[in-house]
């Protein structure tokens, strides 16, 4: 099967703009979907609002389009209701670490078993390119003519310290490393979070003079390197690919269908 | 043995934005944009079947279709 089979061709065309690296996020996850073998009817994908929200209405699985930030708060009564089904919530940076940044840490927290993937291309798209708490200081914005001073949240390091047990990073340019990271954190038991850096050539490229999708790709090849690499080791400055975390905890609706059972004994 | 050989890669225009990924990152040099800005398949014999343009494309505009043949 071919992964056209799993979109909704009629809304194609995508409206995202050229060289917009949610495309190839799209691609990576329904390549990773097609190699599990899993079947549309068992995909149920939520998402809220931005550019990247706008990847639900493409699928051709379950999916609601949900509110700006709760996105992981309806997948969580999607999952609690009907827990065999396989959960994926993709959300943009703003979406998911400003407004939606409360649900994020608790969804890690509960550690229930759903899919989020962070589509961080550092800024808000959408609304047309405000800075966001990934943009990191010196960061050029729409809201900060003079660069940002905002230091960014490391998205790896807090999805692990909320309590997530699958936690991995890669980019657009790395998309070998995108389908394996995707397909293991659909495997995995629990709450996972892969952030994927994604480039918006429109508005952070731009404001940034990062040059077009081409230059950012390049751009993710040259400042990023495997965890446990030399390369890294010897260059602190690279941001870090790979898996964060990948550690066995009870799962939320094993643990709530155990309250299930205890109340219906009595 | 069975050798991969390919058969096409099938570009899908109507689709296809031009943002030049598939070209830019084809290690064989198979690919060009055409005056339209469109992706365009100029030196077939040299794909070497790895799929990166099909996997980076963000418009799904790219497959890449092999034929089984048996080598000698
Ligand atoms: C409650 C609410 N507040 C604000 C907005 C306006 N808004 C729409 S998308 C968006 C941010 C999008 O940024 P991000 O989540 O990073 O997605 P991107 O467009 O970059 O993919 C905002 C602030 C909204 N739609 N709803
Ligand atoms: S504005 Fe940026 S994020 Fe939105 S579709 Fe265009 S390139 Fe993508
Ligand atoms: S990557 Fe896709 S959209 Fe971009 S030029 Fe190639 S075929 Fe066209
Ligand atoms: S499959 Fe590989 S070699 Fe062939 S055209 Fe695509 S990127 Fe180039
Ligand atoms: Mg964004």
């Amino acid at each position: 099967m071919a992964v056209q089979e799993y979109i909704r061709e009629r809304f194609f065309p995508q409206m995202w703009c050229e060289g917009c690296g949610h495309g190839t996020i799209l691609n990576s996850l329904l390549r990773a979907i097609e190699d599990l073998g899993i079947a549309k009817s068992d995909i149920v994908m939520t998402s809220g609002i931005g550019c990247s929200a706008r990847i639900s209405g493409y699928v051709d699985f379950h999916s609601l389009h949900t509110m700006h930030g709760r996105a992981l708060a309806c997948a969580t009564g999607v999952k609690m209701a009907k827990p065999a089904l396989n959960v994926i919530v993709p959300m943009g940076d703003g979406d998911a670490l400003a407004i939606g940044g409360n649900h994020f840490i608790h969804a890690c927290r509960r550690n229930i078993d759903i899919t989020a993937i962070v589509m961080n291309n550092r800024i808000y798209g959408m609304t047309g390119g405000q800075y966001s708490p990934l943009s990191g200081v010196g960061t050029m914005a729409t809201t900060a003519p003079y660069s940002s001073i905002d230091n960014a949240f490391d998205v790896a390091e807090l999805a692990k310290a909320a309590g997530a047990t699958f936690v991995a990073r890669t980019t657009t340019y790395h998309v070998a490393e995108a389908v394996t990271y995707l397909k293991k954190a659909i495997q995995h038991k629990g709450f996972s979070v892969v952030e994927i850096m994604t480039q918006c050539p429109t508005y952070y490229g731009r404001k940034n003079k990062k040059g077009d999708a081409v230059e950012m790709l390049k751009w993710f090849k040259e400042s990023t390197a495997k965890l446990g690499s030399k390369e890294l080791e010897n260059n602190p400055s690279l941001i870090a690919r790979g898996i964060f975390a990948d550690e066995d905890k009870p799962e939320y609706c094993s643990e709530y269908n155990k309250i299930i059972e205890r109340a219906s004994r009595r | 043995m069975a050798k991969k050989k390919l058969k096409e890669i099938a570009i899908n225009q109507n689709w296809c934005k031009g943002c030049g990924i598939c070209v830019a990152f084809c290690p064989k040099n198979v690919l060009e944009l055409d005056e339209g800005g469109h992706s365009t398949v100029v030196r077939p014999e040299d794909c070497i079947l790895c799929r990166l343009c099909e996997m980076r494309c963000p418009d799904l505009a790219i497959r890449v279709i092999e034929e089984e043949e048996d080598a000698q």
